[in-house]
């Protein structure tokens, strides 16, 4: 029997449709069908100025917004050969491992939610308000976030801004330990997680499966560590692998991660270095506001760059960085000019979602739903 | 502001041990190679492909056995056309290299690698998609995004960013 699941499903996490064939309960074949969302933003990434770009970045994957302006920016950065300040680096970095937070946060919610416990979500979202009220306090906004300016940051951080930081890191790990405690010995969640969905760190490599999904198959690397990028070296963090494969392998790697990223925003805090938030380049970068009221060449400049961009040298750049969902890539390439004569986003979850097809034929149908969550999919990053 | 220039003098990067073993394995696959911003392209003569990606997954010294990516430029009106982009990467080593081939307008159909990763799939069916590039031995080459019985393809410089209407 064919049977057809989505594109309007609660599961699905999104408009995903997913064709199932199916032989009494278990799968015969799966196909997933996608491109509801499709927006077009690469094509319109081609007629903006590279500065108008960032806030399209947020909408392709609107669980991790500041991820995406990281990989971009330092896209654009690498470029230009820009040199970006420490403070705004680091800054970079918290606000990427909140974000970070936040994403699992989600996904544990909805995906306990999935497989029947109700009670997780709540928890879950609870604190994701409040990396929410931090977002927000930040930049303006909770979820678009455009945080991250080519060059720098947008804004300097307000006051009693690493209060709040610092507080919520000191009030996290417990949490984490309270959703450890309703879901991980549990016998009802073992029974759905273990053993269900499995792939091995071979199919999971050839898939082009990456992140916790891939790490979850036992393969340990983590473009934080092993290629670092806006000085992810400095810190240190241990990456969790598991060698299972499962649905539960996954869920112990998000979770560990979690606790890892609080870790990491707090040596960011702690050592949070002094200094300018944008790099010096007139040119690039918007003078002050005070600045541009005062004197004659910020004015100049301001003007020039609201109005005509700035030129890129020519030439093309591929940066990768670790989403919350696994390698998110930008491929930019430039003619020269102000706008980019071509983006492309690597997105983590259209290959994660390759993986679907082998976890689940011949397994439960109910696997399925295991499954989506466990890869954690957004269905904005993958149509974009 | 960058800083070395780019180095696209086939020559010096004889070196470079990915473009050392495709010229070893037959000279006339690699036609160009390029070292900009410290990311390696290597130009690939069409029809070898994928022969060299397998060449290049399976070396013993630095596997490349992860393809990142797959995208499409279109340099639309100059000749040839399109280049195809891929970006391999190898885990064990923490190596990335970029290997592209171009194609004329007249003929944008090259083969596939999904024999090779089956990660391409999903890559190819939407540059397929939204450039109008053919992969020869792809299992499923369908529109990916875009509805089924869309004209055009998105992506091309030749379409407008308001689409026809």
């Amino acid at each position: 029997m064919i049977l057809n699941m989505g594109p309007h499903h609660p599961s699905t996490h999104g408009v995903l449709r997913l064709i199932l064939e199916i032989d009494g309960e278990n799968i015969v074949r799966i196909m997933p069908d996608i491109g509801y969302l499709h927006t077009g933003i690469e094509k319109t990434c081609e007629a903006k100025f590279y500065q108008q770009v960032v806030p399209l970045t947020d909408r392709i994957d609107y669980l991790c917004p500041l991820t995406n302006n990281l990989c971009y920016v330092l896209a654009v950065e690498k470029l230009l050969g820009l040199e970006i300040p420490p403070k705004a680096q680091w800054m970079r970095v918290m606000l990427n491992e909140l974000t970070r937070i936040n994403s699992h946060l989600v996904w544990l919610g909805t995906h306990a939610l999935d497989i029947g416990a109700m009670t997780v979500f709540l928890y879950c979202f609870r604190e994701r308000e409040d990396i929410l009220r931090l977002f927000e306090m930040v930049s303006g906004q909770r979820m678009m976030t455009s945080y991250f300016r080519i060059g720098g940051l947008a804004l300097e951080p307000p006051l009693g801004f690493f209060e709040r930081v610092r507080d919520f890191a000191k009030r996290f790990p417990a949490k984490v330990d309270e959703y450890e405690n309703l879901l991980t010995g549990n016998p009802i969640w073992g029974m759905r997680t273990k053993g269900v969905a499995r792939i091995m760190a071979e199919d999971a490599v050839a898939l082009g499966a990456s992140g916790p999904t891939l790490r979850g198959s036992g393969v340990d690397f983590d473009l934080r560590r092993d290629m670092p990028y806006s000085s992810y070296e400095k810190f240190k963090f241990k990456v969790p692998v598991s060698q299972d494969g499962d649905v539960f392998a996954r869920y112990t790697c998000r979770v560990q991660e979690l606790r890892e990223s609080i870790a990491m925003v707090q040596q960011a805090v702690e050592g949070m270095p002094a200094g300018p938030i944008k790099a010096d380049a007139p040119k690039v970068v918007l003078p002050d506001r005070e600045k541009m009221k005062t004197q004659m060449e910020a004015l100049i400049y301001h003007f020039k760059i609201v109005t005509e961009g700035f030129a890129v040298p020519a030439g093309e750049v591929y940066q990768a960085v670790e989403s919350p969902r696994g390698e998110m890539g930008y491929y930019v390439v430039s003619d020269g000019t102000a706008k980019p004569y071509r983006v492309h986003m690597r997105a983590a979850c259209l290959a994660n979602l390759q993986l679907l097809p082998t976890m689940c034929e011949g397994r439960l149908l109910a696997d399925v739903v295991a499954a989506i969550g466990s890869i954690d999919i957004v269905l904005g990053e993958i149509d974009r | 502001m960058p800083g070395q220039p780019p180095i696209t003098d086939l020559e010096q990067l004889r070196s470079h041990p990915a473009v050392a073993k495709l010229t070893a394995w037959n000279s006339a696959t690699v036609v160009g190679a390029k070292f900009d911003r410290d990311e390696m392209s290597i130009y690939l003569e069409r029809s070898s492909i994928r022969e060299a990606c397998v060449l290049l997954r399976d070396d013993l010294d630095c596997p490349f056995n992860f393809l990142a990516d797959l995208a499409c430029v279109d340099w639309f009106p100059s000749e040839p056309r399109f280049e195809v982009v891929y970006h391999l990467l190898s885990i064990p080593k923490k190596e990335r290299v970029r290997l592209k081939v171009r194609l004329a307008s007249s003929s944008p159909t090259l083969d596939s690698v999904t024999a090779v990763w089956p990660a391409a799939n999903y890559f190819e069916r939407e540059v397929f998609d939204l450039f109008g590039v053919r992969f020869a031995g792809h299992p499923y080459l369908r529109r990916l995004l875009m509805p089924e019985d869309w004209e055009g393809y998105p992506l091309r410089k030749d379409y407008p960013v308001e689409g026809y209407r």
